[in-house]
C-alpha cells in the first residue's frame, strides 16, 4: 500500500480518524524496509529526530506497534521562511506472520532509523508416528 | 494625484516567489528533491535542516558557492540474500543544491547531525549586512 519514497511528502497518519491521540501532535507514518533472511526477518523503520528512548514497540496479538515521539527542536529567534516537511511523532502497525518468534525480538534505534530483528520459529520438526500392529 | 494601494498579501506574494526561485530547481525535474529541506532565518544568519535517517555524517557531503548550497550524500540498504517483504525507505545517491537568501561567512558555518537530523547554520557575510546610516543635520 505504501509505495517507494518516490517524493518527499511524508504521509500523514490517517490513525487520527480511529482513536484520538492525548499529544497534539502531527503523526506521521515512517517509511519501512521489511525483508527476511534464512534466521530472521528484519524491520527498519525511518523516524528521523526520535531517540531511542522515545521509541515505543508492543507486540499483542500478532500485532506489532511502532510508535516514535520527537522533542521538537525549532531554532530560537528564527522565523521559517521555507518549509519542505513537518515534523511530528510517527506510528505504524504491521500484522505479523506466524514465522516469527515473538519472545525472540531485539530492538535499536541508530541516527533516527529503528531496527527490530525478529528471531524466526523453529520450523516444526516432522513426528514419526508408530503404527501399531495389534 | 497618485494613489498607493497597499495589500499585505502582495509583500507575502513577493517573499514567497523569492523563496520559490531560490528553491526552483526545476531543470532536474526528472528527479525528485531529496532531501525535504526547510529553512529559517533572522537578519543575521540562517539555519537549514534536512531529514536523513540512517545516514552517517561521513556520507554527507556540504558545499557552499557564493550563495548556493549544495548537499550530496548516499545510504546503502543491506540485506542483500534477503527476501524483500517491503522497500520503501529511499536508498541510493542523493545530490540537491538551492539558493541561501543572502551570501554567507563560509568560514563560520557550522553543521551538527543528531538523530538522522542536519542542520546546518550559515551566518550572513558582513559586507552583506544591512548599515545604519547616520543622517547629518546641517
Amino acid at each position: 500500500m505504501a509505495d517507494k519514497q518516490t517524493n518527499i511528502e511524508k504521509t500523514q497518519s490517517d490513525q487520527m480518524q480511529t482513536t484520538e491521540r492525548s499529544r497534539s501532535q502531527n503523526v506521521f507514518v515512517p517509511p519501512v524496509d521489511i525483508y527476511e533472511t534464512d534466521d530472521e526477518v528484519v524491520l527498519l523503520a525511518d523516524m528521523p529526530g526520535v531517540e531511542q528512548k522515545n521509541v515505543d514497540i508492543t507486540l499483542e496479538n500478532d500485532v506489532l506497534t511502532i510508535e516514535g515521539s520527537i522533542e521538537s527542536k525549532t531554532p530560537e529567534g528564527y522565523e521559517l521562511v521555507w518549509s519542505e516537511y513537518g515534523t511530528g511523532d510517527y506510528f505504524r502497525s504491521f500484522n505479523l506472520s506466524d514465522n516469527i518468534d515473538q519472545s525472540k525480538v531485539n530492538a535499536r534505534v541508530t541516527d533516527g532509523v529503528l531496527k527490530i530483528i525478529f528471531a524466526k520459529t523453529e520450523p516444526a520438526k516432522p513426528k514419526k508416528i508408530k503404527v501399531n500392529l495389534e | 494625484m497618485l494613489i498607493r494601494t497597499y495589500s499585505p498579501w502582495s509583500v507575502m506574494d513577493r517573499i514567497q516567489r523569492e523563496m520559490n526561485q531560490l528553491f526552483d530547481d526545476s531543470y532536474r525535474s526528472d528527479r525528485f528533491r531529496y532531501p525535504a529541506v526547510n529553512m529559517w532565518t533572522n537578519d543575521r544568519s540562517a539555519v537549514v535542516t534536512a531529514e536523513l535517517p540512517g545516514f552517517s555524517s561521513k556520507d554527507i557531503d556540504i558545499s557552499i558557492l557564493d550563495k548556493t548550497v549544495m548537499l550530496k550524500g548516499k545510504r546503502e540498504i543491506d540485506g542483500e540474500k534477503a527476501t524483500w517483504h517491503r522497500q520503501e525507505r529511499m536508498s541510493g545517491e542523493f545530490e540537491r543544491s538551492f539558493e541561501l537568501p543572502f551570501p554567507v561567512e563560509v568560514d563560520k558555518v557550522k553543521a551538527s547531525f543528531d538523530n538522522g537530523i542536519l542542520s546546518i547554520t550559515l551566518p550572513r557575510a558582513e559586507a552583506d549586512k544591512p548599515r545604519k546610516i547616520e543622517i547629518k543635520s546641517t
